[in-house]
Parts: C-alpha cells; sequence; structure tokens
C-alpha cells in the first residue's frame, strides 16, 4: 500500500518528519486502522522534554486506549490543539492535519536511526505474515 | 414509536400513582416553616406513573437487552454462566436482605457468621491464610492486594525502594491500572514460547525496586501457566511479591489451590467463580485472600470467633484500613456461600472440569474455520483471531456484531491485544451441548458469510433493536443529560394529595 517516504517509522506505528529544524510527529495509517474511531487524544505540555522511546501521549480509540511513543527526544515546542475538538483527523489525515506534536530535537541525526518507507512496509508485512 | 420506549419523565402524568395512601391525619405545615434557616430545594419534577406503566417500561427494557436469561453470553474473561435463582431467592431471605450493616454484632449473628464461613471457603480454595470480603469488584481487589504488598514492604523498610511491579503482556488489562493508581510504576515483560511467561525477561526485570509481580492465571489466552513455580521462586529471592489475578479462577477450582504454588495474595471474582449476577455495572463483590505474613493488614474490621459468637475487631493496628463502607455488597457474598454449599467439592472441581471441557470443544471445532494462534490445551477460554477474514473486508468487530443476530452475545473482542483480530471465547460450564453446538454453527455460518456475503457481515446486526451503532460519534459527541424536548407538555411537579 505504500507509506510516505517523507517521514521517518518507529516499530510502534509513529511517524516523524523533520523540517528546518523542527520535528513533527504522529501515528501511522496503519496505526489509526489498527486502532479503529480516535476519540481522545492526550498530549503533552509545550516546553516538556522528552526521552526517546519513552510515552509521550496516550491515544484512546473505540477498540483500545494505547500509549504513544516519542520517536526521538527533545523538547515540546507545539502540540496539535485541533484534536482537543476533532480527535477524527487522525483517522482522516494521520500523515497531515492528524499529526500531535512537534519538537525541537536533542540530536536530529538519531532520526536516521529510524525505519524509512519501505523498511516500515515490510515489517507490517512481516507481522501479518 | 413504541410507548415504553420513551423515559419514564416522558410518561404517564400528573397524578398518576401506584399505592393510595389515606390522606394525612396531622395538620400539614410548609416545610420551610419546620425548618427555618435551612436551604431547602424547590419540588422535584419525578415521573409520576402508574404501577402498570413502571412494569412495562422495565419489563421491555429487559427484553431489549441481552442477559444470560435470554442467551448464550461467550464473554472472554468475564465468566458469564448462569446464576442459579435459589441464590437469589436466600438472599432475599428477610433476615439478610433486612439486615442493618448499624446493627450490634450480637444481633447480626447470621449475617456475621455467613461473611465469616464464606471467608473460610474461600481460604480453603485458594490455599490461603486468610479472607477480606470487603472489596466490591476484581479492579478493586487488586488494589487492597497491592496495599497490603505495600504495607509488608514498608514493615520492612524497603516500602520506599520497591515501587515497580512487573506485568506479562499477557496479563488483565486492569492489573497496570492498579499499579497505576498506587503511584507505582508498571513494568511489561513480554510473553514468551507458547504465549506463557518468560523466565528470562523476568529474571532481568526483577531487583531490589520491584515491589510484585502480577500473573493472570490461566493468562488472558486461557492458557494455564506451566511456570509458576519458578516464577514464585524467582520473585521471592528477589525480595518480591507475587500476586494472582483470579478472574480466571473458573478454571481451577478444585483442581489446584494459588496458595500452594508460592502466591502471596490473590483476589476472586465472586461474580464470575461463584456465579453472582453480574454485568451492567454489578454489585460485585472481590475478595482477596493472603498469605500468612500479610494477615496483619487485612482491610479493618475483620471477624473474629471468641466462644462461639462472632464480633467485629477493630483493633487492628498493622491493617491498611477500610476499603469499603459496612461490609462489602453483602447480599452478593450470601449468594456465592450458597452457591459454594449447593455443589461442594466435588460439584466445584466438577464446574471448572466441565468449563475447560466446553472450551476445548469449541475450540476444536472452530479451529476449522477460524485461525487459532496459539494450539494448545485451553483451560475455561480460548483466543481465536478474525485476521484471516480480513481479504474478504471482514473485521473482527463485524463477527461480534453479526453474532447478535443469531441471539449470541458476541465474545470478547480486540483483547488480548497480544493476539491480532483476537474473539476470545469463553462458554462456561453452564451451557449444553446443544447450546454450544448452536453458537458453534452461527461462527461457522459467519466464516462462511465472510467467503459469499461479506456485505452481511458488514451491515450487522440485521434483527437487533438498534442496528450498528457508531461507537466513534457516541464517545466524541456525548450527549449526558436528557433535556425536555421543545413543545413538549411541561410534566407537573409533583403534588402531595392532601
Amino acid at each position: 500500500m505504500g507509506y510516505p517516504e517523507d517521514v521517518r517509522y518507529t516499530a510502534e506505528h509513529e511517524w516523524a518528519r523533520l523540517e528546518g529544524g523542527v520535528v513533527t510527529i504522529g501515528i501511522t495509517s496503519y496505526a489509526t486502522e489498527q486502532l479503529g474511531d480516535v476519540v481522545f487524544v492526550e498530549l503533552p505540555e509545550v516546553g516538556r522534554m522528552l526521552e526517546a522511546m519513552k510515552p509521550f501521549g496516550v491515544v484512546e480509540a473505540v477498540k483500545t486506549v494505547s500509549d504513544l511513543y516519542a520517536p526521538l527526544g527533545g523538547r515540546v515546542i507545539e502540540v496539535n490543539s485541533a484534536l482537543a475538538d476533532n480527535p477524527a483527523l487522525v483517522n482522516q489525515e494521520p500523515f497531515g492535519e492528524g499529526w500531535m506534536i512537534r519538537l525541537r530535537p536533542a540530536k536530529a541525526a538519531d532520526l536516521q536511526k529510524l525505519m524509512t518507507g519501505p523498511e516500515y512496509e515490510k515489517m507490517i508485512e512481516e507481522h501479518q505474515g | 414509536m413504541n410507548l415504553e420506549r420513551r423515559l419514564l419523565i416522558e410518561q404517564g402524568g400528573a397524578g398518576h400513582r401506584g399505592p393510595e395512601l389515606p390522606g394525612c391525619d396531622v395538620p400539614e405545615r410548609p416545610l420551610a416553616e419546620l425548618l427555618p434557616g435551612v436551604r431547602l430545594r424547590g419540588p422535584l419534577r419525578f415521573p409520576q406513573v402508574s404501577e402498570p406503566e413502571v412494569v412495562r417500561h422495565f419489563i421491555e427494557l429487559s427484553i431489549l437487552n441481552h442477559h444470560i436469561d435470554r442467551g448464550m453470553y461467550p464473554l472472554g474473561s468475564c465468566t458469564m454462566k448462569h446464576n442459579p435463582k435459589i441464590n437469589d431467592e436466600i438472599a432475599s431471605l428477610p433476615g439478610f436482605a433486612l439486615s442493618h450493616p448499624l446493627a450490634s454484632d450480637e444481633s447480626s449473628q447470621g449475617s456475621l457468621r455467613v461473611m465469616f464461613e464464606l471467608q473460610k471457603v474461600l481460604a480453603e480454595i485458594t490455599g490461603f491464610a486468610a479472607v477480606t470480603t470487603q472489596p466490591s469488584a476484581g479492579a478493586q481487589g487488586e488494589m487492597t492486594g497491592l496495599l497490603m504488598i505495600r504495607a509488608w514492604h514498608r514493615s520492612r523498610g524497603e516500602g520506599e525502594r520497591r515501587t515497580r511491579v512487573i506485568v506479562p503482556d499477557s496479563a488483565h488489562g486492569t492489573n497496570p491500572a492498579s499499579v497505576h493508581l498506587l503511584g507505582w510504576e508498571t513494568v511489561t515483560i513480554p510473553s514468551g514460547e507458547h504465549a506463557t511467561i518468560d523466565l528470562q525477561a523476568l529474571e532481568r526485570s526483577l531487583g531490589d525496586r520491584v515491589a510484585a509481580v502480577m500473573l493472570t492465571v490461566p493468562n488472558t489466552l486461557g492458557l494455564f501457566e506451566p511456570r509458576i513455580l519458578e516464577v514464585t521462586r524467582l520473585a521471592h529471592a528477589a525480595g518480591a511479591q507475587v500476586y494472582m489475578d483470579g478472574a480466571n479462577l473458573n478454571a481451577l477450582v478444585g483442581l489446584t489451590r494459588p496458595g500452594d504454588l508460592g502466591f502471596d495474595v490473590m483476589h476472586i471474582n465472586l461474580h464470575k467463580t461463584f456465579s453472582t449476577p453480574h454485568g451492567g455495572g454489578g454489585p460485585g463483590a472481590g475478595p482477596v485472600a493472603v498469605a500468612r505474613h500479610l494477615e496483619p493488614f487485612l482491610p479493618a474490621p475483620v471477624i473474629e470467633e471468641r466462644d462461639g459468637k462472632l464480633g467485629l475487631c477493630h483493633d487492628r493496628p498493622r491493617s491498611v484500613g477500610r476499603v469499603h463502607s459496612f461490609h462489602g455488597n453483602f447480599g452478593i457474598l450470601v449468594r456465592a456461600l450458597a452457591y459454594i454449599l449447593t455443589l461442594g467439592p466435588e460439584g466445584l472441581s466438577r464446574m471448572s472440569c466441565t468449563a475447560i471441557l466446553n472450551a476445548n470443544y469449541l475450540m476444536r471445532r472452530l479451529a476449522k474455520s477460524y485461525e487459532l494462534p496459539h494450539a494448545e490445551h485451553c483451560m475455561h477460554e480460548f483466543v481465536l483471531s478474525g485476521r484471516g477474514l480480513r481479504k474478504y473486508g471482514v473485521k473482527t468487530l463485524d463477527v461480534a456484531k453479526r453474532l447478535l443476530d443469531f441471539g449470541v452475545h458476541a465474545p470478547t473482542v480486540y483483547f488480548p491485544l497480544i493476539v491480532e483480530e483476537a474473539l476470545m471465547i469463553e462458554p462456561t460450564e453452564t451451557e449444553t451441548l446443544d447450546r454450544l453446538d448452536h453458537f458453534a454453527e452461527a461462527m461457522e455460518r459467519i466464516a462462511e458469510e465472510a467467503r459469499t456475503a461479506p456485505e452481511i457481515l458488514r451491515a450487522a446486526p440485521l434483527t437487533t433493536p438498534s442496528r450498528r451503532l457508531d461507537e466513534g460519534r457516541a464517545a466524541r459527541e456525548l450527549k449526558l443529560r436528557w433535556t425536555a424536548p421543545s413543545g413538549a407538555p411541561d410534566s407537573a411537579p409533583l403534588t402531595r394529595r392532601s
């Protein structure tokens, strides 16, 4: 099915996009399919320092509740406040308007450690057997 | 429109009522005059309905609902078995139903005896030293158990340091929540081979900061943990306590005793294994059983027997305190004791054996139509995966919805999380072979429909009072308060008859 190639991926189904020294983070379309309708997203406060691969928030869907993991460490500089009123954005545009947080990464080079689109797709296919 | 489907406040009218009471023989005076200076509220707008209106309303609601008295309810991990009606009858006896929680010990000997005997038989069944019957549900039992573990660590000067709890990913979802409520931290360890506990992962996670290990037995896949003795030995060697989530006790009664396996604490869901009504929010009961060293920390008061007389003992300086008002959900305790005494030791172990047999029968039969990710013999429940139906554009959710058309409640779906598109099925021992076959035939037909007519599944349920609900919208757009429809006649406030 193909996943965007301008972002990097985690095994926990988050994506991260680096633009002008700022990393935007969200969850993948595969994650939203697995979760079903998202009804609530709990995000950190602006200014909080995140540790790579530690939970930074929670996504609540009809089927289940799941932790969100930071693809890389850094300081939160913006959260997507539109999700408070309209969490369905995460389902509708997971790679676009449904983004969750922006952070200034502690080490932008760490992005290269994450999976590329084709690598992520391969992981999903293997998982589905 | 079905008249009975309106809210009660939308039915009846001014002056509709059940009993007609004779007029008051003392002159009435306004409340404000009798209670001067008190902030009294205005009259409340109660529904005013006659007895037949009330009866029809609630009968209609019971028809709309699915419940165990209407059909099979194979909701995995919830043990929705038939609740013998004699237990309700016994709990309704005036001596129990009308007993007052503030009555003296002297005048409550019968009720105290019921709780005391129940605690004794639960201790015997689980192999522990003592039991509290205060907690009102499994999750509250978990928290009570963890509070006692914390008190024990504190008594040894390790309370500050030990704040981590190891929970395998095959455990019940409430375990991490209970840990969080205590302000502790959950350490999740992945399952090993055959989806049972990974001893290496456990050993790596143990250490001087770990307060407890929580184990669900059988686990959420319905599999018995074969290495419990090693788990309890490793945990104890590292100074941790071992908690058993007893929600799945229905598979173990009379076959093995958690206390004998080295567990320190467990909770028991009376409303599952010991057959008291549940679903729809309770009330339930989640007694907690403990090993001897944790007995001083039990919630106070405890029942003690002296010279054949029972009394409440409040002098428990090391107790974690009360976890429920009065004695817990007493009516549930009466039902559970009645159930246990009716079945007796042999009946109880036959109960567990039949629950296991029923689950294995269904599992082997349904493995021909659905994927069975873990093919070992199961205990009282098993987990199928609906992922094989994905190629037809059908999800587990669609299978669950379609089952309602066959008069069967859906199994637990999408749990445990370690199985994709999970369907967790627990038939219980109270279903006959005929009923099990009906369920299996429905499941087989649904698998067939996925191939031949998937649109039926995506639209299901087709025959229920409400068709498929928009669960996402229901959660996103909450409507929590009833408001009178505009233009509706204002129902008059309740007036007193003089």
